[in-house]
């Protein structure tokens, strides 16, 4: 059944990028893309994504619409369509497409125990990280102790960019004050 | 049975999915689009049960959320043509 769905899923989200490339109306454009994004994290959800189908949902179908909304109430809302078909354009995405599925051939097939994913450090983790590290949950243990200098430098960055928000936004807020 | 659900939930997501694309008015694709994360939600719920994880239901109840907050944002551009506008005061005062 779940292969039936994740086809399903995949044949929903082609039909709606063919439709939503050749829209108009920009307006359109960004509420559809909401479904898409929904499409997206069902499909992430399937995966076993979770955390990626919580990303896609809240950042692709909640803050990116409101973004693209607020982008064209200071733009337009029509696409100025090209006049002239540019063949070399079309030559060019079609090889880069053909390079990327090119590209998949040599990934294992999903759901491979063989995939190097699994076969790597994973066991080590499940068996060992209990009395390494002490804390139950390996998730945690793994993003706090195993990659924790990655950790702090997503941290760091993700720090960093509040503060420039803070700047921005705030900077705006004490003008309205003011005037 | 979750089988069947899941059969009408995918049944519904492709008239929803109709009526995004052909839809002649905003508010048909708006509705529409209201409508497609409602069937997510339900959708995730059914396949929590259906692989015998119900936890999913957790991940519904956010879609939930997310998705009541972008209709508003999209309704509010549509009445106002404008996210900062004020309902209070006049229409595009800024």
């Amino acid at each position: 059944m779940t292969e039936i769905t994740d086809v399903a899923l995949l044949i929903f989200m082609v039909i709606l990028a063919v439709a939503i490339s050749r829209m108009q109306n920009l307006f359109m454009v960004a509420v559809m893309m909401g479904i898409f994004s929904f499409l997206s994290a069902v499909v992430f959800t399937l995966l076993d994504a979770v955390d990626v189908a919580f990303t896609e949902a809240a950042v692709g179908a909640g803050v990116s619409t409101v973004l693209l909304l607020g982008t064209l109430a200071l733009t337009t809302r029509e696409e100025k369509v090209a006049k002239q078909k540019n063949a070399f354009a079309l030559l060019a995405v079609i090889a880069t497409g053909g390079a990327l599925i090119y590209g998949t051939l040599d990934m294992p097939h999903y759901g491979d125990a063989n995939a190097p994913v699994h076969t790597h450090v994973a066991d080590r983790y499940i068996e060992k990280s209990g009395e390494e590290i002490g804390v139950p949950n390996i998730v945690t243990s793994v993003l706090a102790s195993y990659r924790g200098y990655d950790t702090l430098g997503e941290t760091t960055v993700i720090f960093t960019a509040g503060i420039g928000v803070i700047l921005l936004l705030g900077r705006a807020l004490r003008k309205g004050e003011k005037s | 049975m979750f089988v069947a659900a899941m059969i009408g939930i995918l049944a519904t997501m492709v008239l929803a999915l109709c009526r995004a694309i052909l839809g002649p008015t905003v508010y048909d694709r708006i509705l529409a689009v209201n409508m497609f994360g409602t069937k997510t939600v339900l959708f995730i719920a059914v396949i929590g049960f259906l692989t015998g994880r119900p936890d999913f239901l957790d991940l519904a109840l956010i879609y939930v959320l997310i998705n009541f907050i972008g209709t508003l944002a999209v309704l509010k551009f549509v009445t106002y043509g404008d996210l900062g506008a004020d309902p209070e005061n006049e229409k595009g005062t800024r």
